[in-house]
């Protein structure tokens, strides 16, 4: 009896109960700050899912822009769509390979005060606002040439760089070093070695990692205004001249004072939305499963 | 890890293809650190006409007049300084409370889907923020939280009276706040998940509360980690042009009032893209890409020599334990 009052009394006096309720607190806040972060997300998805469904028709995607239209003529994103894909095609064309490259030579070639600077060179192009980017494409090929899809494409590679080679620097470390051993003591050159048995190990991570450099580019707005924003409503696909891009025509859109404009805005947004949404979770599932083999075939 | 360096092979025949591919590897990499010094020369190259009319003296006035051809990026400069810290202090904690909980708190079944929305949030586009900020949330803040912070608190100058059109450098932050919140969660949860068991284990066994215990071991060992997470968020937040660009509402000047009109340095750039063709006003816009660039280069190399002091610390740590 008395030994127990002693401990409640000792319990007390080292303030027991106010520790408790601190961590309690502090628990509580944890919870509401994960469910904040949640419901942000649902807020923001749930606004461009209601406001964009009702303005998304094939005319969207199919008709291109009527200007000074005052709804008689159906009219839609087709030329953003078509620049979209056009611009993120080719920078897809041009980050890919060399990021690769650039991921083999670190991962095979490089010694290691090589590979720590080129890392860096990396995370430091990484760290370079967007708008940065498109200011110096700006410089290096849009004055006395104006705009182009070209240009776009090239600021939107310099962004995908770093991604992609990061994530395959990553796959290829994933890769045992018994298995060059082996082919490399098979007497396999060293290049053969590493094109047709390391890198077809990391197919699947390379995939991954430039799905979600694509899904990260084909939101970018920033380096396409000063590379290929300044545009006419016609549909075409040559990168030679400006294209429209869906990110830059939701910008211009967003800030019309027309309502009818706004509807469009939220209807692109929806779409860019529901590819990103996609192409990242289809990615997230690939890199899963692709690093599961690599591991265990290890 | 020994089994992932490179072999090296005894006798080192001359083979071509081992040659070539080395060499169109190792000149991507080459090109890739090139690319670097290209980005910084060109933007220093484009920025030279304003810088060599005006010096270090365009750094801090407060004007941006196309008409008189005198350009500053003083108000810029203070309204990045002010959108990217007040949305760094509201995101820190929220981040760090959304890390606990994914580490700490949350039911094994809510952890991965909890992680996955956190992530999902951090992949969509700031263009499609914006919008949502620029139609929804604007007017929101505009209608009810201005006017009633205003009413309340308005004795302080950060709480002046609102503006009209809804946009205002309230909204910017709320946007960046929005932003930041999943990197610098992203990445706390990382730094959390490395804190060693025994040492939490520890903590707990010797009686502490769990609140005690993240105060006591988790902070202190993520301590680096943690300032390179907010540094980088911090990063983001300054070079955030997009979405500030549609919520902030474009005005030149300084003043302390979050609910009026602003600017920082990368809307300004955004917002300037159609008009650009004036020499000055393009030179001086480079120039604000310039200052960007400078403290991107800063923050990134500070939050890199932080993780890696804070990697060999821990390493010596280890060894020693």
């Amino acid at each position: 009896m008395s030994t127990h009052s002693l401990t409640k009394a000792t319990l007390r006096a080292e303030g027991l109960p106010r520790r408790r309720a601190v961590n309690r607190l502090m628990e509580l806040t944890a919870w509401l700050a994960a469910a904040v972060a949640v419901a942000i997300l649902g807020v923001v998805v749930w606004s461009v899912a209601r406001r964009g469904a009702g303005a998304l028709d094939l005319d969207l995607l199919t008709k291109p822009p009527v200007p000074f239209d005052f709804g008689s003529t159906p009219s839609g994103l087709s030329n953003a769509f078509a620049g979209s894909l056009v611009i993120v095609g080719l920078a897809t064309l041009m980050a890919l390979p060399v990021g690769v490259l650039v991921a083999i030579y670190v991962n095979e070639f490089a010694r290691p005060w090589v590979r720590t600077a080129v890392g860096l060179a990396l995370d430091v192009l990484n760290g370079i606002p967007a708008i940065v980017i498109g200011i110096f494409v700006f410089g290096l090929f849009v004055t006395g040439h104006g705009q182009s899809g070209y240009a776009a494409a090239f600021a939107l590679a310099c962004l995908m760089l770093p991604l992609v080679a990061r994530s395959t620097i990553e796959v290829l470390a994933l890769v045992p070093g018994s298995l060059r051993e082996a082919s490399l003591g098979l007497g396999v050159p060293r290049w053969r070695t590493t094109l047709s048995i390391v890198l077809p190990q990391t197919v699947g991570g390379i995939v991954t990692g430039t799905v979600l450099a694509v899904a990260r580019v084909a939101g970018e707005t920033a380096p396409i205004l000063f590379t290929s924003a300044i545009v006419g409503p016609q549909l075409h696909w040559d990168p030679h001249h400006a294209l429209q891009t869906v990110p830059v025509a939701i910008f211009e859109l967003s800030e019309s004072p027309d309502p009818s404009d706004h509807a469009r805005a939220w209807a692109a947004a929806l779409v860019l939305l529901l590819f990103i949404l996609c192409t990242s979770l289809a990615a997230r599932r690939l890199a899963a499963r692709s690093r599961a083999g690599i591991v265990s075939s290890r | 890890m020994e089994a992932l360096e490179p072999p090296r092979l005894a006798v080192r025949r001359f083979r071509a293809g081992d040659l070539s591919l080395q060499t169109v590897a190792g000149a991507a990499a080459l090109a890739a650190a090139f690319l670097v010094c290209l980005i910084a020369y060109t933007i220093v190259r484009d920025a030279k006409p304003a810088w060599s009319k005006d010096g270090l003296a365009f750094v801090t006035r407060d004007a941006w007049d196309p008409v008189k051809h005198v350009y500053g990026a003083g108000s810029f400069l203070f309204g990045t300084a002010v959108t990217s810290l007040v949305a760094l202090a509201l995101a820190a904690p929220l981040a760090l409370g959304v890390a606990l909980f994914l580490t700490e708190l949350a039911p094994r079944r809510l952890r991965g889907p909890v992680t996955a929305l956190v992530e999902t949030l951090a992949a969509i586009p700031s263009v499609v923020i914006g919008l949502w900020g620029i139609l929804v949330l604007g007017p929101i803040l505009r209608d009810h939280v201005e006017p009633a912070l205003h009413s309340t608190l308005g004795f302080i100058p950060l709480f002046g009276p609102p503006a009209s059109t809804g946009s205002s450098v309230f909204t910017a932050i709320v946007v960046l706040t929005i932003m930041i919140l999943p990197i610098v969660a992203s990445i706390s949860r990382e730094l959390f998940l490395g804190v060693p068991g025994e040492l939490k284990e520890g903590a707990l066994a010797l009686g502490t509360t769990r609140w005690e215990m993240v105060r006591g071991v988790m902070f202190p060992y993520a301590r680096g980690g943690i300032a390179a997470a907010l540094i980088l968020g911090l990063g983001r937040a300054v070079g955030e042009a997009i979405a500030v660009t549609q919520v902030i509402g474009s005005s030149v000047g300084i003043h302390w009032n979050l609910f009026a009109t602003g600017d920082t340095l990368a809307s300004k750039i955004a917002a300037s893209y159609q008009g650009a063709e004036d020499g000055a006003q393009v030179a001086s816009l480079v120039y604000l890409a310039l200052i960007l660039l400078v403290f991107s280069l800063v923050m990134n190399v500070s939050a890199q020599l932080i993780v890696r002091r804070v990697a060999r610390r821990q390493g010596i740590g280890a060894a020693r334990a």
